[in-house]
């Protein structure tokens, strides 16, 4: 029974030995509830009374279950535009990553790049230093991105981290056979990386579609300073109004008080629902990528 | 092991005549295109904001554009050392971040540790995925359940305090709970994903040293101190060094989001502060520089950090 729990040889062990596992795994376990219990608790919640979760009754089970949360959020028009434009800038921007990104870090792969010190150089430097805000913001501004959805994809579309990582993932992982048995095939580089190279590199391009992909959903910033076009809004502005901005009491004018008064009542009923809703799209491709992102990020502690 | 004619190739190329080299140059030309995307995007949005960053020594004026506009020294600089937000920002960044730092970093190490320690395969796997996960929570869902767990009317924290016949706390409205729930909910997020890089260096522990040590009567503390410790420090020392180069770029997001008028006195960090003078007041010349200053404090510190590593005798970043 010990040993089912344990793992083998764990009765073998000494007695301080077996101290130290039981209260391992009572820390672990610990751990592992304190992370699960709030994720656990707004999925019960948002299956809950809205009343019942306000007078603090839900536990561990919903408590007079209720779809009534999804419904609003189903008649909520602006959480679908903004879950649309989302997809949009996700899979137009996580697609311009992996265009820029993947090829780039096979060419600095190659050894036999001139200059490859140099632009490496280059890249690392900016993740010590860059010109700041404003003068990011000015450029968008002057390169009349403002309201576009370049202005979100194109800034961030090399991140130099993820460079290093898949640039450190080729250098290892594809044997140096490969390479010169495709020259002497007569192979350029260009139908070596499509033919030869990329099938074997499922893993980093796993690993790197689920960072810009979960990077784009997540992000709100860009959206917050170079969108002023409502209807272009993603999910997580829209969120924010719903979770952040309804909860302090902003001082709305005493014209429209019952409107805010009623939007802070909607929004106490769907954030639970919203939340889940806004995750579906990171669970579902969780784990179809998440057994290669180990090994993607085995590969980027190995210093680039 | 065998040298590959590619290698010889390389250490030839160190002699290679300039004639050479530009051959060397022409047949990668493929390469060359696959970089060229992204050094355009990397020039464009990197280094050409890095030019505009002289707009912390001008007077900003639209119309004349950044090159044009009238050079005013270190006014900007001046200004925001006078003001009276100067120490309060630095210490807010600083205290937040160092906060961050020291409670964060160990975490992640020592759950590693752990979870190295765990034989059965299944509680192992369940308490890795189940950690990983609030690392792809976006800020704005992490801040908003913030707001539901710890709201006075029902939020579950304080339904706990009131269970132990405590007061319900306006945690999210209270200036002194803000770094606590900034940290931990850091914490609570990001152990997990952090513990990745620990334990992937932890596989590369050779098993013989342990089963040797088992030999010698060393228990599984002495193991993990003596052992395990030793082979992922350099790893540690990596993180750490860029960890402390970040310490004054102390994320803008969350705690943007965190603010509220309540607690502000301890929120408003330099990155919002940034923010807040750039993109709402359009104080475009002032902003760039309290950034500026931020940047430059920032490279002195990794700098010096490397340094301190090399000089203690471990690996630096270059």
């Amino acid at each position: 029974m010990l040993e089912k729990i344990f793992g083998e040889g764990f009765s073998k062990q000494a007695k301080s030995d077996k101290v130290f596992d039981v209260l391992n795994y009572i820390g672990l376990a610990m751990i592992l509830l304190l992370v699960l219990y709030p994720l656990y608790f707004i999925v019960i919640a948002s299956f809950s009374s809205p009343d019942a979760v306000a007078r603090g009754e839900v536990w561990l089970l919903p408590v007079d279950f209720s779809t009534e949360g999804y419904q609003r959020i189903f008649e909520y028009k602006e959480i679908w535009t903004g879950y649309w434009n989302s997809l949009k800038y996700t899979v137009v921007g996580t697609g311009i990553n992996l265009l820029l990104t993947i090829p780039a870090a096979f060419a600095l792969s190659r050894k036999e790049l001139v200059g490859k010190n140099v632009i490496m150089a280059l890249f690392t430097f900016t993740m010590f230093f860059g010109g700041g805000l404003v003068p990011t913001y000015l450029l968008v501004n002057n390169l009349g991105m403002n309201n576009t959805i370049w202005a979100l994809v194109l800034p961030g579309a090399v991140s130099t981290y993820n460079l290093i990582v898949a640039r450190s993932f080729f250098a290892q992982s594809i044997p140096e056979e490969l390479y010169e048995a495709s020259i002497v095939d007569g192979c350029t580089y260009a139908k070596y990386f499509f033919k030869v190279v990329l099938p074997v590199s499922k893993p980093i391009l796993a690993v790197m579609f689920l960072i810009y992909a979960v990077g784009h959903w997540n992000s709100y910033f860009s959206a917050l300073i170079y969108l002023t076009d409502r209807d272009m809004y993603p999910l997580q502005v829209i969120l924010r109004e719903i979770l952040i901005q309804q909860q302090s009491v902003a001082g709305g004018s005493m014209a429209n008080a019952e409107a805010v008064e009623a939007q802070r009542k909607l929004s106490e009923m769907i954030k639970y629902g919203v939340i889940i809703v806004s995750s579906l799209p990171v669970l579902c491709i969780y784990p179809f990528v998440q057994k290669h992102f180990v090994k993607g990020m085995m590969i980027g502690s190995v210093k680039g | 092991m065998k040298k590959t004619p590619q290698d010889t190739a390389v250490i030839g190329a160190k002699q290679l005549s300039f004639k050479d080299k530009a051959e060397n140059v022409l047949k990668c030309w493929q390469l060359y295109a696959f970089l060229l995307p992204a050094l355009v995007i990397l020039i464009l949005f990197s280094y050409v904001p890095m030019y505009g960053v002289q707009l912390a020594f001008r007077d900003y004026n639209p119309i004349m554009g950044i090159t044009g506009s009238p050079w005013v020294g270190f006014d900007h600089f001046t200004r925001f050392f006078n003001s009276y937000q100067f120490k309060q920002l630095i210490g807010n960044t600083l205290i937040l971040s160092l906060y961050s730092l020291i409670v964060g970093f160990p975490i992640p190490i020592i759950l590693a540790l752990a979870l190295n320690q765990v034989k059965n395969s299944k509680f192992k796997k369940l308490v890795q995925t189940v950690t990983y996960a609030p690392h792809f929570i976006s800020v704005v869902v992490l801040v908003g359940m913030l707001g539901i767990f710890f709201s006075v009317n029902g939020g579950l924290v304080n339904e706990v305090i009131k269970l132990f016949g405590g007061e319900p706390k306006l945690f999210m409205g209270e200036v002194k709970y803000f770094r606590h729930m900034y940290v931990w909910s850091g914490i609570w997020q990001s152990m997990g994903w952090s513990a990745v890089i620990y334990l992937a260096a932890l596989s590369g522990v050779s098993p013989e040293l342990h089963e040797a040590a088992t030999v010698d009567g060393a228990t599984k503390l002495q193991r993990i101190w003596n052992i395990d410790l030793p082979t992922i420090l350099p790893t540690i020392v990596t993180l750490l060094i860029l960890n402390c180069g970040s310490v004054m770029s102390m994320g803008f997001e969350k705690a943007f989001l965190m603010q509220n008028p309540l607690n502000m006195e301890n929120s408003e960090i330099i990155a919002t502060y940034v923010y807040k003078m750039g993109l709402i007041n359009a104080e475009y010349g002032f902003s760039t520089a309290v950034g500026l200053f931020n940047s430059v404090i920032n490279c002195i510190l990794l700098v010096t950090v490397n340094k301190v590593s090399k000089k203690i005798g471990q690996d630096g970043l270059w």
